[in-house]
């Protein structure tokens, strides 16, 4: 019989009422008294010196309050960059400034000019038309590979060339990575595009800036999965706010994926307008503004290297990656495809030998950084495509091959830095084999011939590094913030309590999973527990949501502090209770001494903490509420095993998903149901980016991908019906080191997909006689159909 | 969007007169227009709202001839027309999604012209006739190339008459993003000839192709098509496509739709 409450219950999603019933109150519902509306005049080139910018005509025209410039900025800090890689050579990265506001040149289509902040948005678009404004237009660099060729146009004029980073992994690993391959009976090569993505959160950038002058306080509302961490880069690195006097809320978020993580010009300017103005200041991004302004996901350039000894064992691995930057190093930018990709290249093998470089390069184009995934869907991707060339090109089985090499033994600690906790591939394997019945593939195959169409079996297994992180590590790592998480539990008087946690909900359920957790502890009803979140007024400094982070790193630091009201409340029954308090037991929220049938409820217990009458007060404060802050000791290991079944139509290169499988290991799962969503959410991400998404500038750096007219998201028809889904999680080695046993689900989906998705194209286009090794994500019907009649 | 004027007239002559202003334009369903004007492309200083004049909608039929308002939305020509005319239906029922085809309307999509609009390759391989409030011009004439037709300025389409024929069919290969046909061919039988248009693929708009005409009139049958084969060369590549892959789709539409015409 399934749980109803608690841990492991698949409660309905309490928060789901407000969403569903639009009563939601996400940012653009906020509106200050008095605001005004800021308009952004965005560059329509890649790359160009501004030689002109007047704003007298526009500043006259109706309505306007101010129109702001890089002028306005000069004395301003740039966005500033929250982590800093060190090369192979020893050197940091280079880190160029990141204006609010172009200083002088412009280095992205959409990077914000000038700002119009007028009575109404009309006014401001009216406004910003009459800017006059003159840039002279200066050669684009786009191709990452072209951009590091000698006497490349420099994104960066004061930079030496456009190389942010040269990156080896482990440095000291390279030679006897060398010397694998060269001793290795086969080495498997592929060369690969990760491509470039862009998040698309259903609801857009919003951000409201005001300030107060009789506090001289400042508030930002905005779009965040993580507002202290706004709080700390906005204050303290841009606008020279101390933290007292800057309060930021991120209410409601309708979708983030990562690209809601980073700071922005735009939160910078409306809080810096507002008071510049005395007025507040709203911006809402239309859709053609996230398409060029949003941080862009992925965009790796990857060769790779797999070596096997003469009994198919791995030897060694060895890849080569650019990696996109874009104009500016957004905020986490540089550690993802180095501390989150490098650190994932053993994957489910115990390769002995690996060595990563990655150069990363300045381009103008967007800011690229972490999206769903962040890294690992990159590192996951190059090691499992490569892994079914080598099955191919020794003919032998897939499964079998990664079986033969699969880590047994935990901990493990790879070439690459990191120590698995825990982990068991092969029941993964076993289960996601049973789901997908590869037993009858072949006849599901046969049918699939008789329509005309060719029938794929692809398989993939997957590793991530998630709950994230321990901050002395990712300290060691270049990290220029720490990684742990908080929360407040405040005890009211009659018992119901509320959970302020510094994890940010922007659509993954906290308000119904964390109360479960608080429920199995104490045994009160889920509904006496409120999750508040969001709001840097009201909740402990936190860091926020990303990363697969909240139940393992949140859920533990509301762990803590549950743990810490348990023990008060146990002193205060073992004194109603006249007991000594060791003989307490809390059970189904009552306190008994054990042996006896004296009990008390928890309700009584709280009460007497804010009713101190008859009460410990030599020995214990009265009130019940506690803070505490988790960090944690390791990452956390999720892993998988998918697969896909795909139909090929060769005649017109479409493909169809017949059948996906995952059998996942997340250890303890809190809700079943919750986290099942989570991965379908993932796998529609994947497939996404496996058959549809691609980010594309052109020589010029002009965006082609610039709206939904040429951007494919994945729509419901483009996946398969639920009951061709099974989403599995019932193999479950739980996480050692965190209180839950959790490891994370969030980007589960997203990291296992594509991969699959490939793997299974190719198995059905060589089925079908079509020698065909690669083909670049995403396989649209027109590439697939390239490939066909390129391979026949 | 810019801020402009806007008229609703009830009548087609209140609607010419006031599109007799140099600075007017027709709004139909406003489904291209709309979405054109709130991104500042365009900023016509009046709009003259069609969408009230009762006299441009409807469907009737008169013999063989089946007579269609100008302002007669998708989701009405999707409903009416599935008995007598499906390939029609079939054509209109695929358009956009809901809100889309209660709003569009036949006319407006003829008028814009749009390379990759849906009705013009009903409208060629039909030998439709458009008619205006001031003429009759039939569809070989009408369409000129990509977002070009023989319509005046001020010009109304009033109604588009389709010849019926005895089976029929339209297969889109829809734009992974947009749904939008790549390449939509819409094959027409009538009793002594056959007509294939074909949307989406030709960097000239809309075109009949003459060849799978000739070959299916002989022979009404995909096996006719054996052989046949447009020439990637003049064919639109963009992201979703090249010129040669948009001609080998005609190809394997025009089949589709010869097998699915009834």
């Amino acid at each position: 019989m399934p749980k109803d409450h608690g841990i492991g219950a698949s409660t309905k999603r309490r928060e789901d009422v407000r969403f569903l019933t639009g009563a939601g109150n996400y940012t653009d519902d906020i509106n200050v008294h008095g605001q005004a509306y800021v308009h952004f005049l965005r560059s329509d080139v890649a790359h160009g010196r501004i030689t002109n910018i007047d704003t007298a005509a526009a500043a006259a025209m109706p309505g306007v309050v101010r129109i702001f410039t890089g002028a306005d900025f000069e004395g301003v800090g740039g966005l500033p960059c929250g982590w800093q890689v060190t090369d192979k050579h020893g050197e940091v990265m280079k880190e160029p400034p990141h204006p609010v506001l172009a200083q002088g040149k412009v280095r992205h289509v959409g990077e914000p000019i000038a700002a119009v902040v007028a009575d109404t948005l009309q006014q401001a678009r009216d406004a910003a038309d009459a800017i006059d404004l003159d840039i002279e237009e200066l050669p684009a660099v786009v191709n990452m590979k072209a951009a590091l060729e000698e006497g490349a146009t420099k994104v960066h004029d004061d930079l030496s060339d456009n190389l942010c980073y040269d990156w080896g992994f482990v440095e000291e690993n390279k030679g006897a990575v060398e010397e694998a391959i060269a001793n290795a009976a086969h080495v498997t090569t592929l060369e690969l595009v990760n491509n470039r993505l862009v998040a698309n959160p259903m609801e857009p950038r919003v951000a409201v800036g005001d300030f107060n002058r009789a506090t001289g306080d400042s508030t930002l509302y905005t779009t965040s999965q993580n507002p202290h961490v706004i709080r700390l880069l906005m204050g303290a690195f841009v606008l020279g706010i101390p933290e007292h006097k800057l309060r930021v809320v991120a209410p409601d978020v309708g979708g983030g994926f990562g690209t809601k993580i980073f700071h922005y010009a735009e939160e910078a300017f409306c809080t810096f307008a507002a008071k510049a103005c005395n007025r507040a200041v709203k911006w809402t991004s239309t859709r053609s503004e996230a398409f060029m302004s949003d941080a862009h996901g992925r965009d790796h350039v990857t060769k790779i290297e797999l070596a096997l000894d003469a009994d198919n064992n791995f030897t060694a691995v060895r890849t080569e990656t650019y990696a996109n930057m874009g104009a500016y190093l957004s905020t986490f930018a540089p550690s993802v495809p180095t501390w989150l990709h490098g650190t994932l290249m053993a994957g489910n093998y115990k390769t002995p030998n690996i060595y990563v470089n990655v150069k990363a390069v300045f381009t103008n184009t967007v800011p690229v950084d972490a999206y769903r995934g962040a890294g690992r869907p990159e590192a996951t991707y190059q090691l499992e495509r490569v892994i079914d060339k080598a099955a191919r090109e020794l003919g032998v089985d897939p499964v079998e091959l990664r079986r033969q090499n699969f880590i047994t033994e935990f901990p493990y600690a790879t070439p690459v830095a990191v120590e698995y906790d825990t982990g068991d591939y092969h029941a993964t394997m076993d289960k996601m084999l049973e789901l997908i019945d590869r037993d009858g593939f072949a006849a599901r195959r046969a049918e699939s011939e008789k329509k005309g169409k060719l029938r794929g079996l692809g398989i993939n297994c997957f590793i991530e590094a998630c709950g994230i992180a321990p901050s002395n590590l990712v300290g060691q790592l270049g990290a220029r913030a720490g990684l742990y998480e908080s929360a407040t539990v405040r005890v009211n008087a009659t018992g119901g309590l509320v959970v302020m946690t510094g994890s940010h909900s922007h659509g993954q359920g906290h308000e119904t999973a964390f109360p479960q957790v608080i429920s199995e502890m104490i045994g009160i009803p889920e509904d006496q527990v409120e999750i508040v979140h969001g709001d840097t007024a009201n909740t402990p400094m936190g860091m926020g949501t990303y990363g697969s982070r909240s139940i393992a790193v949140g859920g533990s630091a509301m762990v803590r502090a549950a743990e810490k009201i348990i023990a008060k409340t146990k002193k205060i029954a073992a004194h109603l209770l006249e007991a000594a308090e060791a003989d307490i037991e809390l059970k189904d929220g009552q306190f008994s001494v054990a042996g006896t049938d004296k009990s008390v409820a928890w309700g009584d217990v709280c009460l007497a903490a804010y009713v101190p009458h008859n009460y410990p007060l030599e020995d214990i404060e009265p009130g019940l509420e506690e803070t505490a802050f988790y960090d944690p000791s390791n990452f956390t290991y999720p892993a998988g095993a998918y697969a896909c079944e795909v139909e090929v139509d060769p005649e017109t290169g479409v493909t169809t998903i017949e059948k996906f499988v995952s059998a996942d290991d997340f250890g303890n799962v809190v809700n079943p149901m919750i986290v099942e969503g989570q991965v379908h959410g993932g796998i529609a991400q994947g497939i996404g980016q496996a058959l549809l998404e691609n980010c594309v500038y052109d020589e010029n750096g002009q965006l082609l991908s610039a709206s939904y007219m040429d951007y494919a998201m994945p729509r419901a028809d483009d996946l398969p019906e639920m009951a061709a889904y099974t989403v599995d999680h019932s193999c479950q080695t739980p996480c050692t080191h965190n209180p839950l046993g959790v490891k994370g689900c969030g980007e589960a989906g997203a990291i296992g997909s594509p991969p699959t998705v490939i793997n299974a194209i190719l198995d059905a286009l060589n089925s079908g006689g079509h020698k065909v090794d690669h083909i670049d994500m995403p396989a649209s019907p027109s590439r697939v159909w390239a490939a066909i009649n390129n391979a026949s | 969007m810019y801020s402009f004027d806007i008229e609703r007239p009830t009548t087609l002559a209140d609607a010419l007169a006031a599109l007799a202003d140099d600075e007017a334009q027709a709004l139909g369903g406003g489904q291209t227009l709309i979405p054109t004007l709130k991104q500042r492309l365009a900023s016509p200083s009046k709009l003259v709202c069609l969408s009230g004049i009762e006299e441009l909608k409807g469907i009737s039929r008169d013999g063989d001839t089946l007579t269609i308002g100008g302002g007669t939305t998708h989701g009405t020509i999707a409903r009416e027309t599935a008995e007598g005319f499906p390939g029609l239906a079939g054509l209109a029922s695929k358009i956009g999604d809901p809100a889309v085809r209660n709003r569009g309307t036949i006319g407006g999509s003829l008028a814009n012209n749009d390379p990759s609009a849906c009705y013009p390759a009903a409208a060629m391989a039909c030998g439709a006739t458009i008619v205006t409030n001031s003429r009759e011009i039939a569809a070989d004439d009408y369409f000129q190339g990509m977002f070009a037709t023989a319509l005046e300025e001020g010009e109304i389409i009033t109604a588009v008459k389709f010849p019926v024929p005895e089976s029929s069919a339209y297969i889109k290969f829809e734009q992974p993003a947009s749904r939008f046909p790549l390449v939509g061919v819409f094959v027409a039988k009538y009793a002594d000839r056959v007509g294939v248009g074909v949307t989406g693929a030709s960097e000239e708009g809309v075109f009949r192709w003459t060849e799978a005409e000739a070959a299916l009139g002989g022979n009404f049958a995909e096996s006719a098509l054996e052989g046949l084969s447009v020439s990637g060369d003049g064919m639109i590549g963009d992201l979703h496509g090249t010129g040669a892959y948009r001609a080998h789709l005609v190809g394997v539409m025009t089949r589709r739709a010869v097998a699915a015409a009834r």
